[in-house]
Parts: C-alpha cells; structure tokens; sequence
C-alpha cells in the first residue's frame, strides 16, 4: 500500500474563519493517507508542523482501526492485528473522547476518512459526517476539474463547509 | 442488562498487569492481550499530541460500532479501561471503585511488587463482585 503520496504537499491550513464555531479543526484524507483537506478553525495549540501533524493523524485513526477490529467482542473471527483492514471490514470506531476535545470519524465505502474535533461535550456527529461527505461529493467528486488525489481548493466546498460546520450545535 | 466484555490494566510504560475477560467470543490468546494493551497505552499518548488546545489527558471514551472503551488513567499514570456494550452508564464509577480496589487489595498488599503482573485472590474476587450488572447499577445512584 503506498502512502502519503510522495511528495505531495499538506494543504495550508485556511485562514481561521469568525468564531463562535463549535468545531476546532477538520481532515479528509484517501485511502492512501494523502490529505485531501485541513481546515482549522479554533486551535490554540500547534504540537507538530502540519506534514507531522498529518501523518500522526492518520497513523493514529489506522492504528485505532486495527485495536478496534481486534478487540471486538462480539465477532469471533478476528484477522491478526496490524494486518490493514479494508473499508468496512471488521469493527470500526465512531468516535473518541478525551478531556478537551472529541474527535468523529468516518470512513466510506471508497476510503475516504473525514475527521472532525470538536469541543468534548459534543453529541453524535454520525449524521452530520454523512452530510458533509454529501458535501464532498457535490462540491468535489461532481466537479469536472478535479484531480481525485489531490487537495481539495474548491471555494464552494469551502463556504458550504464553514457555513454547516458552524451550524452543528 | 447491559454487558462489561472484559478489563485491562496496564502499568506507567505500557504492560498488562491484568486482564479479565467477563464474555467475550472468540478467544484472544494471551499475546494478543498484550499487544492491545501496548497498542492502547500508544494511542493514549499519541491523542495527547493532536489535541487543539493545552492539557489534554489522553482518551477517556472510544465509541465503536459494537462497543464502547471507557479509559481512567490514575495520578501515577496506570490505566484501566473496560470494554463494554455501547451505552452501557456507569463506567465511570465502576472504573473508579475499581481503582479503589487496586489500592486495597494490590499496592497494599506486601507481597505485591510494583508494576508486575497482578496475582491478588482477594482483589479477583471483589472485581468479580463489582462488575455484576446488579452491583454496576448501585454504583451508578
């Protein structure tokens, strides 16, 4: 599986749009680890630059795939952990709480994986990640120009993202 | 009733000290609890790096498909999680009573040596107490 797309460089993040938005930051990424989109809204603290940033991202949500599929209680035939999962393939996680922020996930059929932090008090965001990949999908996938791997710079997508984005309670 | 599928802890760098498993299909052989577990106390760390703002502790709730992970992390830094049936309430609490445990029956126990995996009888059987539905309830009033 080739990953992170040789040299492709990170979208740089967007200018942080009027606050009062619930969200902190958001990625998309394909199913070979490139980021498609980051968008950041409300973050105070840079740990990583955002290559690293990125890559531990990803790296983490892969590696939660791999212990979830593993740790499922309920099916008893589990692959070998570490081994990657297909989309869709054994137990998947929705989401993760920490103290100060919860992070939603959500994997397509295709492999795309949006990402969304919010604040921890957050409800499920289940529904609102299937909206935005319907998003996606009219704004990108429809979008004749669009190079499908590469990052997203479409202004559409982008003010129809931060418009939902800040409508989510 | 709503299940508890099985308990870890783990010490300061990451090994299972212990692990009880209340139900689940399919065996995990003992290799695999280990590794899960280090796999765990990696992740843990790691969701500290990506957090947005100051003072993240790390994970305290993973929800997944067909179960939910609830992580206490105690002051010297060992962690025990439950893997539960999703919506199962009270983990919190039990998690915490169970923390209370382990200082009673483990740490104050003088053959206990710090760290290593845990053999206590009485700690066995109060956990097996405590993690009974109806007792589970109790905790939650």
């Amino acid at each position: 599986m080739q990953f992170f797309g040789g040299s492709e460089i990170s979208p740089s993040p967007q200018v942080p749009t009027a606050s009062g938005n619930n969200a902190h930051m958001m990625y998309v990424f394909n199913r070979n680890g490139v980021c498609l989109l980051y968008k950041e809204w409300n973050r105070p603290l840079h740990t990583l630059n955002p290559q690293q940033d990125h890559k531990l991202m990803f790296g983490l949500l892969f590696s939660l795939k791999s212990l979830t599929a593993k740790m499922d209680p309920v099916n008893a035939d589990k692959g070998n952990l570490g081994v990657p999962q297909l989309p869709g393939q054994g137990c998947s996680f929705h989401s993760f709480r920490t103290n100060t922020y919860k992070l939603s996930f959500m994997e397509t059929p295709s492999g795309i994986k949006i990402i969304l932090v919010t604040h921890p008090k957050t409800g499920d965001l289940r529904e609102s990640m299937k909206y935005i990949y319907g998003l996606y999908v009219e704004y990108v996938v429809k979008n004749p120009i669009y190079n499908p791997g590469s990052p997203i710079k479409s202004e559409l997508f982008n003010t129809a993202l931060d418009q939902y984005v800040r409508s989510i309670s | 009733m709503a299940a508890i599928y099985s308990l870890y802890i783990i010490n300061k760098s990451g090994g299972l000290i212990f692990y009880k498993d209340c139900g689940t299909k399919g065996r995990m052989d003992t290799n695999d609890c280990l590794r899960v577990a280090s796999l765990w106390h990696s992740m843990h760390a790691i969701s500290q790096q990506l957090s947005p703002v100051n003072g993240c502790s790390g994970i305290e709730l993973l929800q997944a498909d067909t179960f939910d992970l609830h992580c206490f992390q105690s002051l010297p830094g060992t962690k025990f999680f439950v893997v539960c049936e999703p919506g199962t309430p009270h983990m919190e609490s039990l998690l915490r009573y169970i923390y209370e445990l382990y200082t009673d029956y483990v740490l104050k126990n003088p053959f206990y040596e710090i760290e290593m995996p845990i053999r206590c009888e009485l700690f066995d059987i109060n956990l097996t107490q405590a993690v009974q539905s109806d007792r589970v309830a109790l905790l939650g009033r």
